[in-house]
């Protein structure tokens, strides 16, 4: 086997985080991008504006925050323990949140721009068809930006595996729970094992230009088009 | 039943849609106007793709906007034929069709084969809309609104991006449609040949406000319309083929009982067809010309003179029940001393056959 054990851990719990982050980011993202894209005014553009924030910011600041806002002493903070009966500082869970934060642009952003790129008037002909404004979303909507929504949903996952800044503030460095791969990848370089280190780093390199390969190529002319 | 409206609608800038009218539910209404009179937002406020700032949209006993919560698009059973189509983009032509007739909430006013051969539309089915003509998208998008079942046809300037032959084409399928679909349509143009060749009444919409309305023959002799104002101005008659001329390849159609020679045309005797005269193409002789080469010389009777024109007259002649009508210069009128009343000839240099259904490749 190429990867021992503690690194496969590494790899499947980085993986379940950027899966559990991209999702939730769909199902939040989608509803906000449509919002932000039919919406004119400054309570939008100061929406749009927090939305943006993480693109900016040191990952530090925003780990920071969150380290703050997640403690067992805040009512966030109660709140979950009495909830799950388990502290969110530290836990899957709060780099969950971090994720979700931290990558929420990449996911609002392309999809915004498809909302607003695609022709209302498709819409319109739709709603004269008979169909409702969520059968219009479902047949009409999601067919024409599923590009988009692809590009959304690899981007997030992949922003997601790269983050290192939020993590190290808030969910620390433990194995199985909240050492992900790029917090590993510190570690091993931080006690020199180089060889080890450059599995991982290099896996990470093979793994994010095939991805972006297959985003750009996806991206292609008229690759909605359904094809028979 | 009818659709009876009173709205004010404010557009861009100064424009303001503003008119209450209530226009019958059976036969073809052309909604005829300049671009930027209002036609479209009329028609979307109808369909409910915009509301109107005030008002009430009513169809037979569905109160559609009635300053409540309005009927959404996808209640009203309208069909929408727009100008630039909006085809699905991501759907055959079969998917599009079919998107339509999942939707439809009742019956479609023709069966699904009969109406993709009535459209020539069989051959397409597997292709997507961008691999159409502008014409075969346009049958498309006919077909489309036909099979969601609507109560209710708008079409939106449907020829305006066609070609002269696709948009003949188009011209005579909806003219086909019109007379064997028990639909009511609401056609909007800025063109009045497709207008009189179409409609059975006529609505003349200028900057947002209703100007006149009335059935199409009628409105298309009213000198005070400004149908009878434009430079090509046309009355509209009504005729009956009463025999072919096979020597000469003419045929004649009987209007009010007088004969008028027309192209060879090969339809069944006894059928109803539109005949178009330009007002410019008349002219008046006191006495029948013997020794013209103008083959049609009509028996009429002067009923209104209007001066439209420092030089011009414009005449409107009572033929029958039907009405011609004439331009003429004021010099002529002198000469020839005419008054209101007097029983005069119209010479008729041309006659457009309408409703000319051409055959299809």
């Amino acid at each position: 086997m190429l990867l021992s054990p503690t690194e496969l851990d590494v790899i499947g719990l980085t993986a379940a985080l950027a899966a559990t982050t991209t999702l939730i980011l769909l199902v939040l993202g989608t509803p906000l991008a449509w919002w932000l894209a039919h919406r004119r005014g400054s309570a939008s553009a100061m929406v749009e504006a927090v939305v943006a924030l993480p693109l900016v910011l040191p990952p530090t600041v925003l780990g920071f925050y969150l380290l703050l806002l997640l403690a067992p002493s805040t009512p966030l903070g109660q709140f979950w323990e009495q909830l799950t009966g388990t502290r969110l500082a530290f836990s899957f869970s709060a780099l969950v949140i971090g994720s979700v934060i931290y990558s929420l642009p990449f996911v609002v952003q392309p999809l915004q721009s498809a909302f607003q790129n695609l022709p209302r008037g498709l819409l319109q002909a739709g709603a004269t068809l008979g169909a409702t404004r969520w059968d219009q979303f479902r047949s009409l909507v999601l067919p024409l930006t599923r590009r988009s929504f692809i590009a959304a949903a690899s981007l997030g996952f992949a922003h997601t595996v790269g983050e290192f800044g939020v993590v190290l503030m808030i969910g620390g460095n433990i194995p199985g729970e909240t050492q992900v791969l790029s917090i590993a990848l510190y570690d091993k370089v931080e006690t020199l094992r180089f060889a080890e280190a450059h599995r991982l780093a290099g896996g990470l390199v093979v793994f994010s230009l095939a991805l972006l390969f297959l985003i750009y190529r996806n991206n292609g002319p008229a690759a909605w088009r359904v094809r028979i | 039943m009818s659709l009876t409206m009173a709205v004010t609608c404010q557009g861009h800038g100064d424009f303001c849609l503003d008119l209450a009218c209530e226009i019958p539910a059976t036969g073809v209404t052309a909604i005829y106007g300049r671009s930027g009179s209002g036609k479209s937002t009329l028609l979307d406020c109808i369909a409910g793709l915009r509301n109107p700032d005030a008002g009430k949209i009513s169809y037979g006993d569905n109160d559609w906007f009635n300053g409540g919560k309005p009927t959404p698009p996808w209640e009203r059973r309208i069909g929408y034929v727009f100008q630039d189509t909006r085809l699905f983009p991501h759907l055959t032509v079969q998917g599009n069709l079919d998107y339509a007739g999942k939707r439809a909430m009742g019956p479609c006013p023709m069966p699904k084969d009969e109406l993709v051969s009535t459209l020539g539309l069989a051959n397409l089915l597997s292709q997507t809309p961008d691999t159409l003509s502008a014409g075969q998208k346009q049958r498309v998008a006919i077909g489309r609104a036909l099979l969601s079942a609507p109560r209710l046809l708008l079409l939106d300037e449907p020829l305006a991006n066609l070609d002269q032959q696709a948009s003949r084409e188009c011209l005579a399928l909806l003219q086909q449609l019109a007379q064997g679909l028990d639909l009511p349509m609401l056609y909007v143009s800025h063109d009045i040949e497709e207008v009189s060749q179409l409609a059975d009444h006529l609505l003349l919409l200028e900057d947002g406000k209703l100007q006149d309305q009335g059935s199409m023959l009628e409105m298309s002799t009213r000198l005070d319309s400004r149908l009878a104002r434009e430079e090509q101005a046309a009355a509209i008659l009504l005729g009956e083929i009463e025999a072919q001329d096979n020597a000469f390849s003419l045929t004649q159609i009987s209007v009010e009982g007088e004969t008028l020679f027309v192209n060879h045309l090969d339809q069944p005797l006894g059928s109803q067809r539109r005949l178009r005269i330009p007002a410019r193409d008349v002219s008046i002789c006191l006495a029948k010309p013997e020794d013209s080469s103008i083959l049609n010389i009509l028996p009429v009777t002067i009923q209104e003179i209007e001066t439209c024109h420092s030089a011009r007259l414009l005449l409107r002649l009572a033929l029958g029940e039907q009405h011609l009508l004439a331009r003429i210069t004021r010099k002529s009128a002198e000469r020839l001393e005419l008054q209101v009343g007097d029983k005069v000839f119209a010479q008729i240099k041309s006659v457009a056959l309408l409703s000319e259904a051409e055959d299809r490749q």
